[in-house]
């Protein structure tokens, strides 16, 4: 029997076809376990030695390599920070100004260093988790992590789980909310960063309600969740105000939002921004509200205007995004992360940090400053100079305490949000549940 | 007259017509070749090469932590490359892969989606959620192999379409079913705990994946060099109409090659699921089923000769991440690589087949 097996592995080394039927139609009777794992896996010596050499590479190749920077208590160097950026660095858009607000803080506190790492998300990087590439900015001796997108949540909470010594701040998150939907107490070293952006969008919406001519506003939005329904509700109750009260409108406006399904455009995935930017302008909306986190509204707003077409967009995220099209941009709300994440940053290193949960507003005596507003409102060359006084106008009402989201005002399927008087909550505009009664658009995914 | 040249070139033109005809010094020269292009590209890039070189090994296997990551990260690669390899003893491209990871992963989430909330151990359901995974790749891989039986739809057309629909239906759930309540995000809530493939402590890596993993290069190699159905599938892949001739039932076999391919397939959507991202998102292949059909082309075929070329693709997908942090370089400079690597390696090998049947013609001549 051992000879029989043995005859048909000998055989079977140079396999023919012809051989191979022979070998079968002979001998079909069982053969020893033991003859088939010495020839699959036994008489391979060249196989052997190519794993062993590729072992012995990748040894001496890991030897020769570089130890990466490793944090200790007693080190002198500069105290590094990390950031997760979700798109890249020069977006123009969110990560843009999340980068701008990391590269702030080193300018502003001695011996700090910022480093950072983009394209952190799923369409970029589909192997490597947001938690993996903070584990990459922790090797590199960074001692407090930023995680720049709502899109991080499960890498926050999975990184943070794992090194509850380290400080994590997550832009945009809700995790060390008390009040919040989604608290984490055990995460006790997480904070979180947000700017009221509801301002900034109404501002938004004021300029585009005051610019607009045929009355028709479409709304770029990106996936739907509370931060985007309550982003998207803010435009629409400030292009709302503005279109009835300040350009004293008595046809009623539209506003109409459609989601792409990410922050961002992925190929395939997602709706195409540029597309559905084309599909407002060639339908008579005639200024769009950029709520994703790149160029595609005002770039698709330039295009048409190179056409002839009298048609605007408002941007979003960083301040200098109008750049790429000023003529065709009406202005930018924005934000300055540099602003709340100074002092954070400085509390860790003075030993003082606490876990935060911060959601800032703009500074009411100059929306722009750097150093002290967390948003602002930039203006680009596309609004016209009477529009230009009249948002100042409405921009001082909200200084002055103009409560936008005051009753009443109804959901979009006619429920009450808000009795007459009444004035929403924190919680009842952080997770905003749909969007409000006169916006067009889906409220939820279907 | 042929004859005499070769004897002019001397000893130089042996020792280059050696190196280039034999295996191993060819795959080495085109190993070369492909480090010299990527060492071309990186200055081009205006990057320092060594620099590059030293990050990419450093970020792969330079820390604990880094060689677990890799370990985590080459379980999907290798178990796909493993189910590949059924297809291609067959003489057929699965580039389907893609598609039956998906649905793998979709039928695991699925199986613990279901139980969340009720009693059934997370030991279970990790179970049922892998078998169910394993159930989805094989029949989504059934379902091309049946196109080409039996609709004449050539498996590569039939793959890619079977992708596009596992990409859609992935979509849709995500964005609609299972999506997270009021939410549509292009991700599913995280699954509880209970059902995650237990983790080694600090680490991303499951030793259950990852035995799982290497318990299938054993069978994949068992079965296809130590058994006579594999020998069987060897001979359809070489001359399906001769075997059929000789009374193998051919189209079974290419079936059965794509059911077991799938369900490793399967089984590595599964693992994306229950032992690394916890979630239901898009691009959950990660591209595990196309990186693959290029090991499988570099180990030529050979399941074992797989198992080092994934780990090196893995460690090179690993070590990019650390060019976008400390170069600022894309990730995606791996796949230069990987790309440069394969086309380096066939290359020679065109260069050695050609060499080698002149150098015969000529001796016979």
């Amino acid at each position: 029997m051992q000879m029989l097996g043995h005859c048909i592995f000998t055989q079977w080394k140079e396999v023919e076809l012809t051989k191979f039927v022979l070998t079968d139609t002979v001998y079909s009777d069982q053969i020893p376990v033991q003859y088939l794992w010495r020839r699959t896996f036994m008489r391979s010596k060249r196989l052997w030695l190519v794993l062993s050499i590729v072992l012995i590479a990748v040894m001496v190749l890991a030897a020769c390599a570089t130890p990466a920077a490793t944090p200790t208590a007693t080190s002198t160097g500069p105290f590094i920070y990390g950031m997760l950026l979700v798109g890249p660095y020069n977006d123009n858009g969110w990560s843009t100004a999340t980068y701008e607000g990391g590269l702030y803080v080193q300018s502003k506190i001695a011996n700090t260093q910022f480093i950072y790492a983009e394209n952190v998300n799923t369409a970029s990087n589909p192997s490597t988790t947001a938690a993996q590439f903070a584990e990459q900015l922790l090797q590199r001796g960074a001692k407090a992590i930023i995680f720049n997108s709502d899109d991080m949540k499960d890498g926050v909470l999975e990184f943070a789980t794992a090194h509850p010594d380290i400080p994590v701040i997550w832009l945009s998150g809700d995790y060390a909310w008390k009040e919040g939907q989604r608290y984490q107490p055990q995460l006790t070293d997480e904070s979180d960063i947000m700017g009221r952006m509801e301002y900034g969008k109404m501002m938004a919406g004021c300029a585009a309600a005051l610019t607009t001519k045929t009355g028709k506003i479409g709304f770029l939005g990106p996936l739907i969740n509370d931060e985007t329904r309550r982003l998207a509700d803010s435009a629409y109750l400030g292009a709302k105000y503005c279109w009835e009260n300040i350009a004293k409108q008595t046809t009623p406006l539209t506003f109409s939002v459609t989601w792409i399904g990410m922050w961002f455009n992925i190929p395939g995935v997602t709706l195409d921004p540029s597309q559905v930017a084309d599909d407002f302008y060639t339908n008579g909306f005639d200024v769009v509200i950029s709520g994703i986190d790149s160029t595609e509204a005002v770039v698709e707003a330039n295009k048409f205007r190179g056409q002839g077409k009298d048609v605007y967009a408002v941007q979003y995220d960083y301040k200098d995004a109008c750049n790429v099209a000023p003529d065709a941009c009406l202005g930018v709300p924005y934000f300055n992360w540099g602003v709340a994440l100074k002092p954070m940053i400085q509390s860790i290193i003075d030993g003082k940090y606490t876990r935060q949960f911060i959601w800032q507003g703009p500074d009411w005596t100059n929306i722009n400053n750097p150093d002290t507003s967390m948003v602002g409102f930039q203006k680009s060359a596309g609004l016209s100079a009477d529009a230009s006084t009249k948002l100042d106008g409405f921009i001082s009402e909200l200084a002055g305490g103009l409560n936008l989201f005051t009753g009443p005002i109804n959901y979009q399927d006619g429920t009450t949000f808000l009795a007459a008087g009444a004035v929403a909550t924190d919680q009842q505009i952080w997770y905003m549940p749909q969007l409000l009664e006169g916006m067009l658009g889906d409220s939820v995914a279907k | 007259m042929v004859s005499n040249r070769t004897e002019k070139a001397g000893g130089f033109g042996n020792i280059l017509r050696t190196l280039l005809t034999n295996r191993f010094s060819s795959i080495t020269i085109a190993v070369l070749l492909a480090l010299i292009i990527t060492w071309l590209v990186v200055l081009v890039m205006d990057a320092p090469p060594l620099r590059v070189f030293s990050i990419m090994v450093n970020g792969s296997v330079g820390s604990l932590d880094a060689a677990t990551q890799t370990l985590q990260a080459w379980v999907p690669l290798v178990l796909a490359t493993c189910g590949l390899m059924f297809t291609f003893t067959a003489g057929l491209w699965n580039i389907g892969m893609e598609g039956q990871i998906e649905m793998g992963a979709i039928c695991a989430y699925g199986v613990i989606h279901y139980m969340t909330g009720t009693p059934t151990p997370g030991y279970v359901a990790i179970t049922l959620a892998s078998l169910a995974g394993m159930a989805g790749g094989a029949i989504w891989a059934y379902m091309v192999g049946l196109l080409k039986n039996y609709g004449g739809v050539n498996e590569i057309f039939g793959g890619l379409g079977f992708n596009f629909i596992a990409d859609a239906f992935l979509l849709y759930l995500v964005y609609g079913p299972w999506k997270p309540e009021g939410v549509a995000q292009g991700s599913t809530k995280m699954i509880d705990a209970q059902y995650w493939l237990p983790q080694l402590p600090g680490s991303y890596l499951s030793l259950w994946s990852l035995g799982l993993a290497i318990v299938g290069i054993l069978v994949v190699t068992f079965v296809l060099k130590g058994t006579y159905f594999g020998l069987k599938l060897k001979a359809v892949g070489k001359n399906p109409k001769a075997s059929f001739m000789m009374g193998i039932p051919t189209s079974r076999y290419m079936l059965l090659s794509f059911v077991l391919c799938g369900l490793f397939g399967g089984l590595a959507g599964s693992f994306q699921v229950t032992g690394f991202l916890h979630v239901l998102r898009n691009s959950i292949s990660g591209g595990y089923g196309y990186l693959a059909l290029m090991v499988g082309m570099l180990a030529n075929y050979q399941p074992l000769i797989g198992v080092p070329i994934s780990l090196i693709f893995t460690a090179l997908n690993k070590g990019a991440t650390g060019l976008v942090i400390d170069l600022q370089l894309d990730t995606n400079f791996s796949g230069v690589i990987q790309g440069l690597l394969v086309l380096c390696v066939l290359l020679m090998d065109g260069v050695r087949r050609r060499l080698t049947k002149t150098f015969r013609g000529v001796q016979h001549g």
